[in-house]
């Protein structure tokens, strides 16, 4: 923690009457106990002496906060993280079950061993239970990495709740390892807390290698040590009594265990294993049933651990569908009546376009396999230029090698929708981890002037239900539309309303009817810049579309009148469009000390974080947009009731703290410098790139520092 | 209108399209340039098989030869260099009721497009593709081309080009699935009109090289050809093209040649003795991918709106 002072450095410092003080917040779990924060009087006006006499404190007050945390820990049952409320005390001591409002379940494995699989039947089910359900994905890089190796680690995450859920939570409260290294990997990205349950595959105990013995029984010890709860569990042994190799089959033994832990409907997931497996013969899912039955009954005869979720009347959907944020992009394809998708293999886009390859077919539309990224987008443009709704679904790497395209769509007006499924980049960057990077490229990646439509999906039901805002966008305003989704998105599975379906939503058939020769093929409309377009077919309508400046007529035109208007038109449609557009509704009161402005999948996250937050008293309030290009109206405005407006961004920007960097040099996050510049207001950022979604916890925190810096400052000047 | 056909009867017609139905604007290309020349013959096969100017789509690149669909009367695609196939492919993959022209050169296909180039080959779509090869790049003013021969001196060459000439025919004969390969010169108009309308006419990609003389850069090229016709190697045949003895003197040196055999083809599009010229493989069988990629439009939107349901079914709770 020896950062270079800089002038503005004030961490930990807050001044009252011309005395400095410090300051450390306390994390919200010990706030009963300790308060919002610990501070003491530095007992001197110098800042520079406060500087270099605050470590002492905050060290003491760090490790007050540690000690208590550990005292907590040690009380019993705290691996039932959730209360409980009255009547559940009463339902517990009839069935002898724990009554949770949510649990967080992992499932760890090396790459190949069906974690996911078993965690996603986990999630189908409790989605049909009528659970609030959430799923992230732990996707290594590789198909089959090395066993037992961290980096390799592959699994996934399950929140099940009573009540909607909107994103991964915090801290698992129960995981199935099988085996100890690829649970390293999750302690090292905070997935757990004191008092997580770990079921823990004990087979390494006996293996024949001494160093896998070793490593075994020091990463045992370790676990302990660090207070997770660990229950050794032969799980390969119970499986090799059914299958030869319980590499493939051990997931659903410990599907069978989860499902009695968490009292899940047996006949639901026999079912889900069964349309799992629907390809493979009848001997493959009895087989799979069986491994099911035997984890269901060791966990019954084994464990003590039983644990009901009710599902919230309230929350519970009318009527739902179980899908990740890609096939719900692939369903919003269909369901916008497009009519190609044309892609070229890229994760973590990739799925959208496997699940429209199975069902495509059912709306009458075709997957073209490209041979790279430009041939793909050049498709679906030469598709929309002839009169049919097209799409491409590709990750950032892609929409590099796009751009020229995509400045050609631009240039010469073609409607198409491009759905980017961000990663981790820059180059390429983090495959499989997410992160929002793609904003200011999608913006402004283009040589010239590109204006374009860019909108980004927050949630799982946006990912269906912006493709059809997409395409009709595309076409009214006849451009490209880029909509944004990511890897959060992309594999996160969600139980989310069953859209119901119009025909108003599909693409209008293919306009064959004459065109009035006396109208040119960009007739704009100096207002909105809009214009109707020929398309072949046509008759009288015959002209040729140039990327090269043109006029309404479009003939090459490099007069500086035409260009000057072709610019001006396909500007002034952004206007026209942001026009029709309300401001964006804040979430918690519009004024208070601090507004944390955020785009794309980090909403559930944040609101969750500022709910938190506003129960405890603190002023904050957060604002979501959807829009990024034209930018939702009345931003201005907006900031202006707060003290304080903070991007929260999963791209990077500078920490101020950092060494060189100060208000000239710092880097801004995505959002942060468009707003700014939108703005002209101090809009400051706050913004990692983890390679994981954030937590609610982890936006907590911030939260209060930033409230207690305001307070800190307000306390400075009063 | 009326149009007489081959066995001397008439047919009637809503509309008969003439020669200037098919003409846009005025071309800007150099005089003496070849690509006049192949900007006719398109004009004369458009209006032979009197395809509806709505109802076709001339698509090219960037360089001189992607200039051609200014000068057509129809709908075109003017986009970006060395992706004319992909915006073609996509045009037919979802509209196989347009006929579909491709214009591309050297630079434009064998270069910067090489990968769309080999691809769009195999996809075997029903696309008429017109290679102007002049051997250097002529709209940027001199650079080397794939195809510009050793020695030719270039301004990213000065003392010659570095490398033996790409051979565009064997390349081409190498790709799974082609189903029409030809070369032409841009200067012989009987030859050029009869492949052409043979490339037009035939369904699948139809790959027509054409050398075409380039008077301002790189003159000499088609002028070695021209002085020597003993260079050239014309093929005839009766499932390829079928010429006249006025046309066939004009080579001294000629063979028959059955489209049909691929291997003599990869045979004479080896021989770097002499240039083959006329139609080196013809193939109807090969799958044609515009005939996969289309499927589903004749969906009705009751269809489509059952198919989505049945398609949210899967995931129901």
């Amino acid at each position: 923690m020896t950062k270079a002072a800089t002038a503005s450095d004030t961490k930990y410092l807050f001044k009252r009457h011309e005395t400095w003080w410090v300051k450390v917040a306390v994390p919200r779990t010990l706030r009963e106990r300790l308060g919002y924060d610990l501070r003491r009087s530095l007992e001197t006006h110098d800042l520079e002496q406060a500087r270099q006499s605050r470590w002492a404190v905050v060290d003491e007050f760090r490790a007050r906060i540690e000690q208590a945390q550990e005292e907590r820990s040690d009380s019993p049952a705290r691996h039932v993280s959730k209360p409980v409320d009255i009547d559940a005390a009463e339902f517990e001591k009839q069935s002898g079950t724990r009554l949770i409002h949510e649990h967080i379940v992992e499932v760890v494995s090396d790459s190949g061993e069906g974690a996911q699989k078993c965690g996603q039947i986990l999630g189908l089910v409790s989605g049909k239970m009528g659970n609030g359900v959430w799923t992230v994905e732990i996707i290594p890089a590789e198909i089959q990495p090395p066993a037992r190796e961290r980096q390799g680690a592959s699994g996934i995450r399950v929140r099940m709740g009573a009540k909607y859920v909107t994103n991964m939570g915090d801290e698992a409260d129960m995981v199935v390892a099988f085996n100890e290294q690829v649970l390293y990997s999750r302690i090292m990205n905070g997935a757990y807390k004191k008092g997580t349950v770990v079921l823990l595959e004990s087979m390494w105990s006996e293996d024949p290698e001494d160093r896998i013995r070793k490593q075994y029984a020091e990463a045992l010890a370790d676990f302990r040590e660090q207070g997770l709860i660990v229950h050794e569990l032969p799980i390969q042994k119970e499986c090799l009594k059914i299958v030869k190799d319980p590499r493939k089959g051990k997931n659903m033994f410990v599907l069978g265990m989860l499902c009695r832990i968490y009292h899940r409907d047996i006949d639901k997931a026999k079912g889900e294993i069964a349309k799992t497996f629907r390809r493979k013969s009848e001997k493959v899912i009895s087989t799979n049933h069986e491994l099911f039955d035997a984890g269901y009954r060791f966990a019954a005869e084994n464990l003590d651990y039983e644990f009901e979720i009710h599902s919230a009347e309230e929350d519970r959907l009318e009527s739902a569908i179980v899908v990740n944020g890609n096939t719900a992009a692939g369903l919003g394809v269909m369901a916008a009546g497009i009519d190609l998708v044309a892609m070229y293999p890229i994760t973590p886009a990739t799925s959208a376009s496997h699940y429209l390859a199975d069902d495509f077919h059912l709306t009458g539309g075709f997957v073209h396999q490209a041979e790279d990224e430009i041939a793909a987008i050049g498709f679906a443009i030469g598709a929309s230029y002839a009169g049919k709704t097209a799409c491409t679904i590709t990750s950032g790497p892609g929409m590099a090698l796009k751009t020229e395209m995509i400045g050609l769509a631009v240039m010469a007006e073609v409607p198409l929708v491009i759905i980017d499924v961000q990663r981790g980049g820059p180059s390429t960057g983090l495959p499989t981890k997410v992160e929002q990077g793609d904003l200011l490229s999608c913006l402004y990646g283009m040589p010239g002037d590109s204006p374009k439509v860019v909108l980004a999906a927050s949630t799982i039901s946006e990912c269906f239900h912006f493709v059809i805002l997409a395409r009709k966008l595309a076409e009214s305003f006849r451009t490209p539309v880029i909509m944004l989704t990511d890897a959060n998105l992309a594999t996160g599975v969600q139980p989310i309303e069953r859209p119901a379906v119009t025909e108003e939503w599909f693409a209008p058939p293919v306009d064959q009817s004459a065109w009035d020769k006396e109208v040119s093929p960009y007739d704009w409309d100096e207002t909105t810049g809009l214009s109707d377009r020929p398309i072949p077919g046509m008759r009288g309508g015959e002209y040729i579309l140039t990327g090269l400046a043109h006029n309404r007529d479009s003939k090459i035109a490099y007069d500086t009148a035409s260009n000057q208007e072709g610019m001006d038109m396909r500007s002034r449609k952004l206007a026209a469009l942001a026009e029709t557009m309300r401001p964006p509704e804040i979430h918690g009161d519009p004024a208070g000390d601090l507004l944390l402005v955020s785009w794309g999948s980090t909403v559930g996250a944040i609101e969750e974080a500022v709910d938190l937050a506003r129960a405890e008293g603190r002023q904050v309030s957060s604002l979501h947009l959807r829009f990024l290009s034209p930018l939702e109206p009345g931003l201005k405005e907006i900031f202006s009731g707060f003290k304080k407006v903070l991007t929260i961004e999963l791209n990077y920007s500078d920490d101020p703290d950092a060494p060189l960097i100060n208000a000239e040099t710092r880097r801004y996050s995505q959002l942060a410098l468009v707003l700014r510049a939108h703005t002209l207001m101090d809009v400051d950022c706050w913004s990692v790139v983890p390679g994981h979604p954030l937590s609610p916890r982890t936006i907590g925190e911030v939260i209060d520092a930033r409230i207690d810096r305001i307070e800190g400052a307000e306390a400075c000047s009063a | 209108m009326f149009g007489l056909k081959g066995d001397w009867s008439l047919d009637v017609k809503d509309r008969y399209f003439t020669l200037e139905d098919y003409c846009g604007a005025e071309p800007r290309w150099c005089t003496g340039c070849g690509d006049h020349g192949i900007l006719a013959a398109v004009h004369r096969v458009c209006r032979d098989a009197q395809v509806k100017p709505e109802m076709t789509v001339a698509v090219s690149g960037i360089g001189c030869s992607s200039r051609l669909p200014h000068y057509m009367n129809t709908y075109g695609f003017h986009g970006l260099h060395g992706r004319a196939l992909p915006v073609a492919c996509g045009i037919k993959s979802r509209r196989p009721d347009l006929d579909v022209w491709v214009a591309t050169g050297d630079g434009d296909c064998f270069s910067i497009g090489c990968a769309h180039w080999i691809h769009a080959m195999r996809y075997n779509m029903d696309l008429t593709m017109l290679v102007f090869d002049n051997g250097i790049y002529g709209l940027t003013k001199k650079q080397t081309s794939p195809t510009t021969p050793l020695d030719v001196p270039t301004n990213t060459h000065p003392s010659g080009a570095l490398l033996p000439p790409l051979n565009p025919l064997t390349v081409t004969l190498g790709v799974t699935n082609i189903s029409f390969v030809a070369q032409i010169v841009d200067w012989n108009a009987p030859l050029r009109h009869e492949v052409i309308r043979m490339a037009h006419e035939h369904k699948g990609t139809s790959f027509v090289r054409i050398i075409q003389r380039c008077p301002v850069y790189v003159e000499a090229i088609g002028k070695a050809l021209q002085d020597e016709p003993a260079r050239m190697k014309l093929l005839t045949h009766e499932n390829g093209v079928e010429l006249d003895d006025s046309v066939k003197r004009m080579f001294p040196n000629n063979a028959e040649h059955d489209p049909s055999d691929l291997a003599a083809a990869r045979a004479l599009a080896e021989d770097d003795t002499a240039l083959p010229l006329g139609i080196l493989y013809h193939n109807t069988d090969a799958p044609r991918y515009d005939q996969m990629s289309s499927a589903g439009l004749d969906m009705s939107v009751d269809e489509k709106l059952s198919g989505l349901n049945k398609a949210l079914d899967q995931f129901a709770i």
